[in-house]
């Protein structure tokens, strides 16, 4: 799998919904995504691709659609 | 020699005019004078912390020292080395300051401590900060300078909105554009002026007006079930009016004046009186305040507890966090047990809040969602809000336990 289709599938897992037909949602805002999932994102970025992401790093507005943390993940693999 | 509180009244706000104006034509010309911008730093800070109360200026001097030796060492430590301990025990002498103010009017008959000093909360929230992203690497570039001018930034000293290290570095480093410093100033300008609404007129009406009269009249009335009576229920509202308004107002006229410094010092208030549930309260209220407390309180705990497998849970782990949290919350306002009992309140209102939010999220057909369910919402919670700020109030303690 890609780094897409993981970051994907770590979202449906964690929000329960599938997010892949609204990649410019704000997750936060629907409420699908709090900080207590923002955490568990941050945990399964670092155990599925190794990707290490500090909390401090974790600016909402950054991560805050499927598109953005795609790329943020993309970037930072 | 003159003593303020910070934007207390009119003389104070004429000075600041008169101080601003040499650091507004700077920026307008792109210039951005740091010796000018610490010398009125130095004046105003004077006019807060001197004159008869220079004793909380040696307080502040000696405090701001301690810390920038602790933020200082800690990031010269961490450039060659990152202890797990070295970094907790640091963290713990940077909040010690602020412990001691706080539990000694618990221990010692009310007695202020000698070491505090109007912020010292807001500082300790800054520098811990300061500290912990430099743990995490994100900040890595620590300059002295910038975190004295950071600690200090006279505004928003005494309470806040509490800024991020990082963020406040960007703007201090640059200067605006013309076209966008006249749409600072504009804002600042209209916050300012809200600010005075909100203040001088809305609280001044609640807090000095109404609240003293329904506070004869509920201690008069006492006698009923829990000595409550209708003039308690009129002092939760005006209570609640009063400390939005007069807090509302006064991170206003911080705001307002840091964006005609230059520095877009986040907002503290967001429409909180809107909100449909208790989570989305603290998106809004106090916004610095719960996102210091989401970003360097709760996110942390969690991301220790789920690293560590402590709760088997993802719930679990929340629910915990959310009650250790506001706790913390509780006992950071003081050691009593009002403040104690706020917090634990605002925590068991997150968990019930979640486990709602996790039931309509599975029965989402089910459950209608309209205009009247959307009222109710934001009438509950409003309302669940208002109560716990009567607790927090310490006025059912006067009611309860005064003769």
């Amino acid at each position: 799998m890609d780094t897409k289709e993981t970051v994907l599938s770590i979202l449906n897992d964690l929000t329960g919904n599938d997010v892949s037909g609204a990649m410019d949602d704000n997750l936060f805002d629907s409420g699908l995504l709090d900080s207590m999932g923002s955490v568990q994102l941050l945990l399964q970025l670092q155990s599925e691709l190794g990707i290490n992401v500090p909390v401090s790093e974790f600016e909402r507005s950054e991560w805050d659609t499927p598109n953005k943390i795609i790329s943020k993940a993309e970037s930072l693999a | 020699m003159l003593s303020f509180e910070p934007y207390g009244n009119p003389t104070y706000f004429a000075l600041l005019g008169v101080a601003l104006l040499p650091l507004m034509i700077g920026l307008l010309y792109g210039k951005r004078s740091r010796l000018y911008e610490t010398l009125i730093s130095v004046f105003f800070l004077l006019l807060t912390f001197g004159g008869p109360k220079w004793t909380q200026g040696v307080a502040l001097i000696i405090y701001i020292l301690y810390e920038v030796a602790l933020t200082w060492g800690y990031a010269v430590y961490r450039r060659q080395k990152n202890s797990g301990p070295v970094f907790y025990l640091m963290v713990i002498l940077a909040i010690i300051p602020l412990t001691i103010v706080k539990v000694t009017p618990a221990v010692d008959h009310g007695q202020a401590s000698l070491i505090g000093f109007l912020g010292v909360s807001y500082l300790t929230f800054r520098a811990v900060q300061t500290m912990m992203e430099t743990r995490d690497g994100t900040l890595k570039n620590y300059s002295l300078m910038t975190f004295l001018q950071f600690m200090l930034f006279f505004p928003t000293i005494s309470s806040g909105p509490i800024d991020r290290y990082r963020r406040f570095e960007k703007d201090y480093r640059s200067v605006p554009s013309r076209e966008k410093y006249l749409g600072m100033i504009q804002k600042g300008v209209r916050y300012i002026f809200v600010g005075f609404l909100y203040k001088f007129i809305l609280a001044y009406y609640f807090g000095t007006m109404l609240m003293p009269k329904l506070e004869i009249m509920a201690m008069h009335s006492r006698g009923g079930f829990l000595n409550l009576s209708w003039p308690v229920l009129g002092y939760m509202y005006a209570y609640s009016a009063d400390l939005f308004f007069d807090f509302a107002g006064y991170s206003l006229f911080a705001v307002g004046t840091s964006y005609i410094m230059g520095i877009e010092t986040p907002m503290n208030f967001n429409q909180p009186w809107k909100s449909p549930n208790i989570k989305d309260f603290w998106n809004r209220w106090h916004i610095t305040l719960s996102f210091w407390f989401r970003d360097f309180i709760y996110m942390r705990l969690v991301f220790w507890f789920m690293k560590h497998k402590v709760f088997k849970k993802p719930t679990t782990t929340a629910n915990v966090t959310y009650i250790i949290n506001m706790l913390i919350m509780g006992f950071w306002h003081g050691v009593t047990w009002y403040y104690i009992t706020y917090g634990l309140f605002h925590g068991v209102a997150l968990v019930v809040n979640d486990a709602w939010l996790r039931y309509k999220k599975k029965h989402r057909e089910s459950i209608p969602h309209n205009g009247f369910t959307q009222a109710f919402a934001i009438f509950l919670t409003a309302n669940m809000v208002c109560f716990s700020f009567l607790i927090f109030s310490g006025f059912l303690d006067k009611i309860w336990f005064t003769k």
